[in-house]
């Protein structure tokens, strides 16, 4: 059995890790808490080399480095922007390996279950065959996340006919292959069980699209978090069980979380596009007429407001203006003017990845209001300067019952006395719905590129 | 207690120390959050190598080290990407010089470290 104190050991692993997913709960806490999440990791894994007489050590070895390697480049190099493409492809990697490790187990399992009979309880083999199914899962949507994320493929909803129909025959021969697995364990069962899985989540995943995909990010973290619960129950592996559950149980709430936030249900974020009612709008742009003006008009209009609110979106990350930005914001307050950034929970592309982009850009952290405390302050504010945002200020939904985005709490920039927009064209936003505020006679718009926009702006409000 | 009902005496406490330890987080937080969670789940890194270790069979020590990769690129470029994100929050107040910043209660956590850029990726 394994040794006393290699238990304890583990048990003190399981133990970091809840204070690690509680330190990152908090501002203060969260930096110091993900270090007690590493160096538990890390531990646990050396663990086995210690106390076991373990085969293949160097090639192991190698392995380890050649992941580490992979890991810390892609995550040293990634751009803030990409945030969310790279929480999926970690964690897709992640639900492969949970997939992989379940197969060599019941690889292990199988002649014994056959032959004894009694050697191999089913509820080991059915959690065997519940991480190998969720694994490929969750590697395949996250693959397909990744692909949506990264614009290899459209972030528009795919649906064709027939995908339902597919989508549960493919679930119904999940449960036939794992109940098969249980029965009569084998390798190849396992095999097409895996494939299998991996059609799921492909078909899962396409239906979904636009703001929706981060949410299943989260969802499919969940997933991954469960796979490796039910793989330490497998390995009976204290430390798998408990880290995988957390995982699975804080994942599963974040996701309630910021489904909440944009006020739709998983249910229908996941399905709703294959209810017929499409997730996202037309896309198109309109031809209707907007007030538009120079860089000079508004930097008077900003200039001389004693109250401005800056509502920041992920257009302005992707013109990386956020430095042109803070300067500016510093330029006004100097001049006296109030200034603050509303931050709206689903800004950027994941929740709260606005504050992450705009921290990297060193926005005093003070400055970043969240929604529910600033939304009562716009009537006071002289003007909003929408930056590359336009969902989050979309009075549709408020007003619109059938909008895609009708039900999400939005910023109330449409009770400010002058809004400004910068956009590059009259292109709807990441749902593809028209934007009201933009016909308001009381917008402006000012096109053009964010940071070239900016600078301008920046360069006409200093000679004032 | 019978072996079976330890371990799921274990999974359900788990499920609620994993719902109560977030519930009160910020909006602010739920990317890194998420980031920080997805590495953890890389502990799949510890399975893989239990099995792989003790494997006698070339295919399976080959789907193990493939795994063993993977977890690790999940584990270790969790916790990098999530620490990259993180230090961007702990920042030193830079100085605002007139009275007119955002009333939103002084020192919120931005204590210590250096004013400096930290970015990897400009």
């Amino acid at each position: 059995m394994t040794p006393t104190w290699v238990q304890l050991a583990y048990l003190a692993c399981a133990v970091c890790f809840i204070l690690a997913l509680k330190g990152l709960s908090g501002p203060r806490t969260a930096r110091i808490g993900n270090l007690v999440g590493a160096a538990a990791a890390v531990v646990a894994v050396a663990i086995p080399f210690l106390y076991l007489d373990l085969d293949h050590i160097p090639l192991m070895l190698g392995a380890i480095a050649v992941g580490t390697g992979g890991g810390v480049v892609g995550a040293r190099t990634v751009q803030m922007t990409q945030m969310p493409q790279m929480v999926a492809l970690f964690n897709g990697v992640g639900g492969g390996a949970a997939a992989l490790v379940a197969l060599l187990e019941l690889h292990e399992l199988a002649p014994e279950a056959g032959s004894a009979g009694e050697g191999v309880s089913w509820f080991v083999l059915a959690a065997t065959a519940f991480t190998i199914a969720v694994g490929s899962v969750s590697f395949a949507g996250s693959i397909v996340t990744f692909a949506k994320l990264q614009e290899l493929m459209t972030s528009r909803p795919v649906v064709f006919p027939g995908l339902p129909a597919v989508f549960a025959l493919s679930l119904v021969a999940t449960i036939g292959l794992s109940v098969s697995t249980v029965a009569s364990p084998a390798v190849t069962i396992g095999v097409i069980l895996a494939l299998v899985g991996l059609v799921v989540g492909v078909l899962l995943v396409l239906p979904v699209g636009g703001a929706d995909v981060p949410i299943v990010i989260s969802l499919l973290n969940a997933f991954t978090g469960l796979t490796v619960a039910a793989g330490g129950y497998v390995l009976e592996n204290v430390v798998l069980l408990v880290a995988g559950t957390l995982v699975g149980a804080s994942g599963t709430f974040l996701t309630m979380l910021m489904a909440r936030a944009m006020g739709r249900s998983v249910a229908n974020i996941l399905f709703g596009a294959l209810r017929g009612g499409s997730t996202l709008g037309a896309g198109e742009a309109s031809d209707r007429p907007v007030r538009s003006a120079g860089p000079q008009d508004i930097a008077i209009l900003l200039g001389y407001a004693d109250r401005v609110i800056i509502v920041p979106g992920y257009g302005l990350a992707v013109a990386q203006a956020q430095h042109t930005l803070r300067e500016l914001v510093e330029v006004l307050m100097e001049r006296g003017t109030k200034v603050d950034y509303a931050i709206h929970p689903v800004a950027g592309r994941m929740p709260g990845h606005m504050n992450v982009l705009l921290a990297e850009a060193q926005v005093p952290y003070e400055q970043l209001q969240e929604m529910d405390d600033i939304n009562g302050e716009f009537k006071q504010a002289d003007v909003v300067l929408v930056v590359g945002a336009n969902d989050v200020v979309n009075p549709a939904a408020k007003t619109t019952p059938g909008a895609p985005i009708y039900g999400m709490p939005i910023l109330n920039a449409d009770e400010a006395k002058q809004v400004v927009f910068m956009k590059r064209s009259m292109r709807p936003g990441f749902a593809g719905i028209e934007n009201e505020l933009l016909f308001d006679p009381k917008t402006t718009l000012l096109f053009g590129d964010a940071k070239e926009s900016l600078g301008k702006l920046l360069n006409a409000v200093k000679s004032l | 207690m019978s072996e079976p009902v330890v371990w799921l005496t274990i999974f359900v406490l788990s499920v609620f120390v994993g719902i109560e330890v977030i519930a009160k987080v910020s909006s602010t937080l739920h990317t890194p959050l998420m980031s920080g969670a997805n590495a953890i789940h890389g502990i799949i890194l510890l399975g893989a190598v239990l099995v792989t270790g003790t494997t006698d069979n070339d295919v399976a020590l080959v789907v193990g080290l493939v795994a063993i990769v993977l977890a690790a690129v999940n584990m270790v470029g969790g916790f990098v990407v999530t620490d990259r994100m993180l230090q961007m929050f702990v920042r030193k107040k830079p100085k605002v010089s007139t009275g007119s910043t955002s009333g939103s209660g002084g020192s919120t956590g931005s204590t210590g470290s250096t004013g400096s850029t930290s970015r990897g990726a400009a």
